[in-house]
């Protein structure tokens, strides 16, 4: 392929996730007015927190009894997901850094791409901060641009278009840019390889990560390709932008997050709200989800359907009956054979599943369920969020000359950012876009670290003072 | 410098305290929130000092050596001062924390209690603080070069190792001391806390007279684990009965 198609790339897959990074946040502003609702026992058809591997499901129905319950449910989904979100941005910043201190070919200036077109080589300070001006203006907004036509382009519902479109970014990603990363990892380690190993190992690792990503797969395989992905993309990024653009596309963009989050008029919020009023999910293979969900049968559905157990850690049974349960519920018995259930008759007697007796066992305390079920539910957060924490990090520690104190500093202050963020979502209930807190804390913590902690550092190492 | 000599002094160093973070840490997510968090102010205290000792420098004689030498041991005390303000802030905001986790909790008790933030407050002020003395110290290791060969010390990264390790570790149990003495309102162990702090990094003045440095350094270390150790609960019986491998239900350990 081409430079130039190679420099385009990049920015299709940046479009979805920059919008996907608001995802996270609604996806709890529903789950949490899911529980709301639940307290109300309204039923409502709501996907985001049932949503795995890409495929929407139907609707689950936790029995919530109290507010009180809902709130602590609430912070305890606060602590053990804020984690569920510090392992994946720790490990895509972990595989970003590893990679921008041993190949060299990422720090390495080999042209920038189209989307800023103005060098940083020039004679002055001025001149540069103004070229660095422009590209940043041209790069936002052609981003903004495009979250104008994915916005149109799901309003009008052309979800081929939408679909084809991600597809085809992931294939150039998955394939094309793990090519190029495999390459220069071996040059680096000066590994010999040919080409007929070389293309069987792309060809399986691309195919296994479109399927996980698009269809379905284990959950750890899908998470660990999509942190993959979301290095491989920051490493694109981190390559081609030049210092100052970098710096100032992380400002704008997060203000542009917040912007476009929070506004009544901002994009991603039509985005959000179109996809809430259609009760759909966002753009599936764009999340990151740390946990899948199963399901909890719910009354008022036919009793064949409600005879089926509702523990399934496999998928692939649970996606089976949440298919089976859209399309023909009245037919489908889940697995549960005449043969099964005359088994069943006869070692517990004849059931009579009512709708009271099943609200009554539901009612008793079961403390699995309900300790399980909000870490089931799971978090999910934008993969456009992993591109930019990652870009920020592998950047510093790319460019900065305060080196590993610069890196850790970003490092500490992006998972303090995503925390606040999280306990903002928690407080507020609403819509927040995840990238402004981190970015500013990191793009702080750069300059200071490196302009000020890093003379600082350097002189008590020289004296071997301690602090 | 070798491989060996990276490793050694990684271990040194990070070992002891990587080995606490993952016993004690790592599998509670709370605790690993409040691992970072301190970590977080840490640095944020380090920062401000930082800007405070360069504005200083930049208003003074840069050719000046003794008193460059002299802002630098400035710099170094304010850091002290400034560390242990933070500390006490995020004590301030542990505290709120707990409340907010008490009033959300169902039985009406925190699911940490202000001992073991104390313990984790701690740890994560030492680790930031160890791994910013030492991290580029380590990765120079790596690279080519001798140590000392215009005439300095040879135990360059060996003392540095050793030195990180005992501030981890005094670190934590600073953080159990005065997040002890702000509770029981006993001013004088917050003091005592301060105090150590001024003498240990005063300590490193000394330098490369490592004599005078590591030992005093040491000493204290030993001091404070016991004095965190008796106010945690512990007692000299149950210690020994403990490293007889006898069973003791009535003291809990430091952290646990």
């Amino acid at each position: 392929m081409t430079e130039k198609s190679e420099e385009s790339v990049p920015l299709l897959s940046l479009q979805q996730e920059s919008v996907a990074y608001v995802l996270f946040n609604v996806n709890q502003n529903d789950n949490s007015e899911r529980r709301r609702h639940d307290n109300c026992e309204r039923r409502r058809n709501d996907n985001p927190e049932s949503e795995t591997n890409g495929q929407p499901q139907n609707s689950t129905q936790q029995v919530v009894e109290q507010e009180e319950e809902d709130e602590e449910l609430t912070l305890k989904y606060g602590a053990k997901h804020v984690i569920m979100l510090f392992v994946p941005v720790t490990l895509c910043m972990v595989v970003v850094v590893a990679t921008i201190k041993s190949v060299s070919f990422y720090t390495r200036k080999d042209g920038q791409l189209i989307y800023t077109p103005f060098t940083e080589d020039t004679e002055t300070v001025g001149q540069r901060a103004l070229n660095s001006i422009l590209n940043a203006t041209i790069m936002i907004s052609v981003i903004i641009v495009m979250t104008i036509l994915l916005v149109v382009l799901y309003k009008y519902r052309c979800y081929k278009v939408i679909h084809g479109w991600l597809i085809i970014s992931s294939l150039l990603l998955l394939f094309f840019f793990s090519f190029i990363y495999l390459g220069e990892v071996f040059k680096t380690y000066n590994v010999a390889m040919d080409y007929i190993t070389l293309a069987l190992m792309i060809w399986n690792f691309g195919v296994v990560g479109m399927i996980c990503i698009h269809w379905k797969g284990p959950l750890r395989l899908q998470q660990a390709y999509l942190i993959m992905i979301s290095a491989l993309m920051a490493l694109v990024f981190i390559k081609y932008l030049p210092e100052w653009t970098a710096w100032l596309i992380l400002a704008v963009i997060s203000v542009y997050d917040l912007v476009a989050v929070l506004c009544p008029k901002g994009p991603l919020r039509m985005l959000v709200e179109t996809a809430q009023e259609r009760n759909e999910t966002l753009f599936p293979a764009l999340v990151y989800s740390s946990t899948m969900i199963w399901l909890v049968n719910m009354a008022e559905e036919d009793p064949e359907a409600q005879r089926k157990a509702p523990k399934s850690s496999a998928y692939d049974k649970q996606a089976a009956e949440n298919q089976t349960q859209n399309e023909d519920a009245d037919t489908d018995d889940g697995g549960f054979n005449q043969e099964w259930e005359q088994q069943r008759d006869n070692r517990i007697g004849p059931l009579d599943s009512t709708p009271e007796s099943r609200a009554v066992v539901q009612a008793l305390p079961s403390n699995s369920q309900d300790s399980e079920d909000p870490e089931e539910r799971g978090v999910k957060l934008g993969l456009g969020d992993f591109i930019f924490y990652s870009v920020l990090v592998g950047k510093a520690s790319a460019t900065a000359s305060g080196d590993w104190n610069t890196t850790l500093a970003c490092f500490v202050a992006i998972l303090i950012g995503l925390c606040l963020t999280l306990l903002l979502l928690a407080i507020f209930k609403k819509a927040l876009p995840a990238l402004p807190i981190s970015i500013t804390f990191g793009l702080v913590f750069y300059f200071a670290t490196d302009n000020l902690v890093q003379p600082f550092m350097d002189q008590l190492a020289f004296h071997q003072f301690y602090i | 410098m070798t491989l060996a000599v990276f490793w050694g002094c990684t271990c040194i160093a990070f070992g002891p305290a990587l080995g606490l973070c993952l016993v004690t840490v790592l599998r509670h997510p709370l605790r690993v929130i409040i691992l970072v968090a301190g970590a977080f102010f840490w640095l944020v205290s380090l920062l401000l000092s930082s800007l405070v000792w360069f504005i200083a420098v930049k208003a003074s004689d840069p050719g000046n050596k003794p008193l460059q030498k002299g802002l630098l041991i400035f710099g170094v005390l304010f850091s002290v001062l400034l560390q242990e303000a933070f500390r006490f802030l995020y004590y301030k905001l542990l505290r709120k924390a707990i409340e907010g986790l008490v009033a959300l909790s169902e039985d009406g008790c925190s699911p940490i209690s202000i001992q073991q933030m104390a313990y984790v407050a701690g740890l994560g002020f030492g680790l930031m603080s160890g791994a910013f003395s030492m991290i580029n110290l380590l990765a120079d290791a790596l690279g080519p070069g001798t140590v000392g060969i215009h005439g300095d010390s040879q135990l360059y990264f060996l003392t540095s190792a050793f030195m990180t390790m005992v501030v981890i570790f005094l670190h934590t149990f600073w953080g159990i001391l005065f997040f002890h003495g702000c509770e029981t309102q006993r001013w004088w162990e917050m003091a005592a806390v301060v105090l150590t702090h001024l003498i240990v990094s005063g300590s490193t003045f000394w330098n490369p007279l490592y004599v005078g440095s590591l030992i005093p350094s040491y000493l204290l270390m030993f001091a404070m684990a016991a004095w965190a150790y008796v106010l945690s609960g512990g007692c000299t019986r149950n210690l020994l009965q403990r490293l007889q491998g006898q069973q003791s239900e009535t003291s809990p350990q430091p952290g646990s």
